[in-house]
């Protein structure tokens, strides 16, 4: 019966299994194959992944918190993908002018465009639309979120040094898209609020000297506002960014599986293993569980906490504005400089620099520019080259963590003053005393805290009886090095 | 060996039959009965009409059972043994990349053609640059469109859709969004009607003759970032834009006064036919956010 079954049929050629090759005496003590190896044997004599499978199992993970933040990403990645689906079912990118008939009386009547009209039908008609919406959109929020404390922890521990460059890139791409998922959809509503954001942006790119205008005109298709946006952004939303997504997950995971997790110093924990719990079943279950707990807490504030209602603000009219305009909260640092940067517009030999191009266009190149090739700067800087799968304490790279706080310090300062007219609302100052006081604090914080983060840092590393880098043999096993060729040999201790 | 355990510990899982792990198991059977019956429970809600933040609770409870069971069933009931796995150096091999460079290169045929290689990177430019063509059908040439907007000689300042605006429409103190003969079809001919005491403006040749009784005309797309500056605080003549907070001085010809803003809103000239307002001509100079080439 089973010689039957590992037999190949006549004709058909097969390399030998594992248990033809440990020989027939072995083969007949076997127990008869269960339903689930013969399910695996039909899918191995198919596909030749049975071997790959089963060492994907084993691979370990290491166990740490903060490493469950690019998992969490993911997931919400995932759920944005499950519930977008499920409004692009109802919406209608159109800029087509209709007239609103549907359940929201003060509306009743009003010439809306079919967007407007669609996502009205969304949040009033449909059964659990409101719910699909909101949760889309608060998840949206959350994924930019985690997404960037999964940079700071990658960021302060280290973790994006050789050989893991190329895969902070990927990472820091991916965030940028993330922004950008969050930007055009933000606009597809139609709604007053959305309209402003498109706009700025419109004007971001005009600002750009020598290309701006034929830029602004070819992304949008003429002169702001412009029927082809709502359509544009649609495709650009669904498709464009989506398919550039999958493509840079699935690199941003192949890498991990490559390089193997990095984990921190402590126990059996060396350069040169890595110390965890099998993928199977162990971390399969952590992580599917964890898909559901992030899916039951957006759920959560989807359910119960509104977010753009956009039948309070209204359908979107190229001449009207809402008050106070606040943009998603990880584009407020935009907003915030395009705020308090002066009133500079210089012509120099017949071309106008226009005042929303420095701190529109200039500023977040040069920000993005640095983040994105941290890896290679530091390892300049350092002359460090060497291979790292040992995390750092954040307080051991004074430089690093310093600069990294001093770049959040930025954000942040930025983001509070692009709530200036708010904050202004809530403390009653004027907002004028509050944009020159921002002004200071953009100067002034972020090399304050550089200083500061800096200090504390040093002196808790020199406080801190090991040296960074030991090369101290493993506890209770051998010590191995390097070779020029590449490969490993042991060291007598 | 490849991978192994590492010392000291059980893993963690409570022996078989015992109250812990019993305890474990009832919980993970409670969290996998709430997923059950609040996902029950949903479809009834759902059949009943659906309720928005009911919905969120039930589904919150369904999703977060499935989660909180199946973590539990991991953490407590799965052996938690630190297992060792050995790296391998990544790549690095000498021999390997001369035995690559080997590969790419052994082809005469390819390598010692240097004239044909960059004639083929020519030609691929040049196939580059017909691909980028239809990039260009993406959007208009900007030409003068930038420059211009709907405002005519002898059109009348008129409400989206409504009446032409005349000196008694509008009280002292007051602002109106008007449009050339009421057509918005160019949004960015929005344009502010404000009415102030007529001896307050502080304007000159030209632009104190366009503001006939005290009525002055103002672009309303900021000239930051193109918001329409829709805030107005009457009782010191100043506009403002939501979006940037920039100000600008009614009275002395819209220039900035705090914010981003670098260049005055355009002022629209009026004269009053009748009784109703008209715009003398276009706007002397581009609206709106500011462009490389706007002073030509």
């Amino acid at each position: 019966m089973i010689r039957r079954f590992l037999r190949p049929p006549p004709g058909t050629s097969r390399p030998p299994s594992r248990a033809e090759r440990a020989g027939p005496a072995d083969d007949a003590e076997r127990d008869p194959p269960t339903d689930l190896e013969r399910l695996a044997m039909w899918i191995d004599t198919r596909t030749g992944l049975a071997g790959v499978v089963r060492t994907g199992m084993r691979k370990v993970f290491p166990d740490h918190w903060t490493f469950l933040l690019g998992e969490i990403a993911l997931f919400c990645f995932l759920i944005l993908v499950l519930t977008g689906t499920f409004l692009t079912f109802f919406y209608v990118p159109s800029a087509a002018l209709v007239t609103y008939e549907g359940e929201y009386v003060p509306l009743q009547g009003q010439e809306v465009s079919a967007a407007f009209d669609s996502v009205m039908a969304l949040s009033f008609e449909v059964r659990a639309g409101l719910l699909m919406r909101q949760i889309h959109h608060w998840t949206a929020l959350v994924f930019v979120a985690v997404a960037i404390l999964h940079l700071c922890r990658v960021f302060f521990t280290g973790a994006f040094r050789r050989p893991r460059e190329l895969n902070w890139v990927i990472g820091f791409t991916l965030l940028i898209l993330a922004m950008a998922e969050g930007f055009t959809g933000y606009s597809l509503p139609d709604d007053l609020l959305s309209g402003t954001g498109a706009r700025i942006a419109y004007s971001a790119a005009l600002s750009i000297p020598l290309i701006g205008p034929w830029a602004a005109s070819l992304v949008f298709g003429g002169e702001f506002p412009t029927e082809a946006l709502i359509s544009r952004f649609f495709v650009i939303h669904v498709m464009l960014l989506p398919g550039l997504f999958f493509g840079g997950i699935a690199a941003h995971l192949a890498f991990v599986v490559l390089h193997k997790h990095t984990q921190y110093r402590g126990g059996p924990a060396e350069e040169t293993n890595v110390v965890g719990r099998y993928f199977w079943p162990s971390q399969v279950f952590l992580s599917t569980g964890l898909f559901f707990l992030t899916a039951a807490v957006v759920a959560l504030i989807g359910g119960l906490f509104q977010i753009n209602p956009i039948w309070a603000y209204g359908p979107f009219e190229a001449a009207e504005v809402a008050s106070p305009a606040q943009p998603d909260w990880y584009v407020g640092w935009l907003d915030g400089a395009l705020r308090i940067f002066p009133p500079f517009e210089p012509t120099i030999l017949g071309v106008t620099i226009p005042s929303a191009f420095i701190p529109g266009v200039v500023l977040p190149g040069i920000l993005f520019t640095i983040v994105a090739l941290w890896p290679f700067l530091e390892a300049r800087f350092v002359g460090d080259d060497r291979e790292h799968h040992l995390l750092d304490r954040f307080w051991e790279r004074p430089v690093r963590t310093a600069t990294g706080s001093a770049i959040l310090a930025i954000f942040g300062v930025l983001t509070l003053a692009g709530g200036n007219d708010v904050i202004a609302f809530y403390f009653s100052t004027e907002v004028e005393s509050l944009t020159n006081l921002f002004r200071v604090l953009t100067l002034v914080v972020p090399p304050l805290l550089w200083i500061l983060v800096y200090r504390a840092c040093k002196s808790r590393r020199d406080r801190s009886q090991e040296p960074v880098e030991t090369h101290r043999p493993p506890r209770g096993g051998v010590a191995l090095r390097r070779t020029a060729s590449g490969g490993f040999e042991e060291v007598e201790t | 060996m490849t991978h192994g355990a590492a010392p000291g510990g059980s893993g963690g899982v409570p022996p078989r039959g015992s109250a812990a792990e019993r305890r474990a198991e009832r919980l993970v059977l409670l969290s996998f009965g709430i997923t059950f019956l609040t996902g029950i429970a949903l479809l009834v809600l759902y059949v009943a009409g659906g309720q928005t933040q009911l919905e969120g609770i039930l589904l919150t409870l369904c999703l977060g059972g499935l989660g909180v069971g199946i973590v539990i069933w991991a953490q407590r009931l799965m052996s938690s043994e630190l297992r060792i796995e050995r790296r391998h150096p990544i790549g690095g091999d000498r021999h390997r990349i001369a035995n690559l460079g080997e590969a790419l290169s052994d082809e005469e045929g390819f390598t010692r053609r240097t004239l044909l290689i960059k004639a083929l990177g020519g030609a691929l430019a040049g196939l580059g640059a017909a691909l980028a063509l239809p990039i260009f059908s993406l959007g208009p040439a900007p030409g003068r469109a930038l420059f211009e907007t709907s405002w005519r000689a002898g059109a009348r300042l008129a409400t989206i859709g409504g009446e032409p605006v005349g000196p008694d429409d509008l009280p002292v103190g007051g602002v109106l969004t008007v449009f050339p003969d009421g057509d918005d079809i160019d949004p960015n001919a929005a344009t502010l009607l404000i009415h102030v005491e007529p001896g307050l403006l502080r304007l000159e040749g030209d632009a104190a003759t366009a503001t006939p009784e005290g009525f002055v005309a103002y672009s309303k797309i900021c000239t930051h970032a193109g918001c329409p500056v829709g805030l107005y605080r009457a009782a010191q003549h100043i506009l403002i834009c939501p979006c940037h907070q920039s100000e600008f001085d009614v009275l002395a010809g819209a220039v900035p006064i705090s914010g981003p803003a670098a260049r005055p809103l355009p002022q629209l000239p009026i004269r009053l036919e009748g009784d109703t307002f008209v715009a003398v001509a276009d706007y002397s100079e581009p609206v709106g956010p500011s462009f490389w080439n706007m002073g030509r």
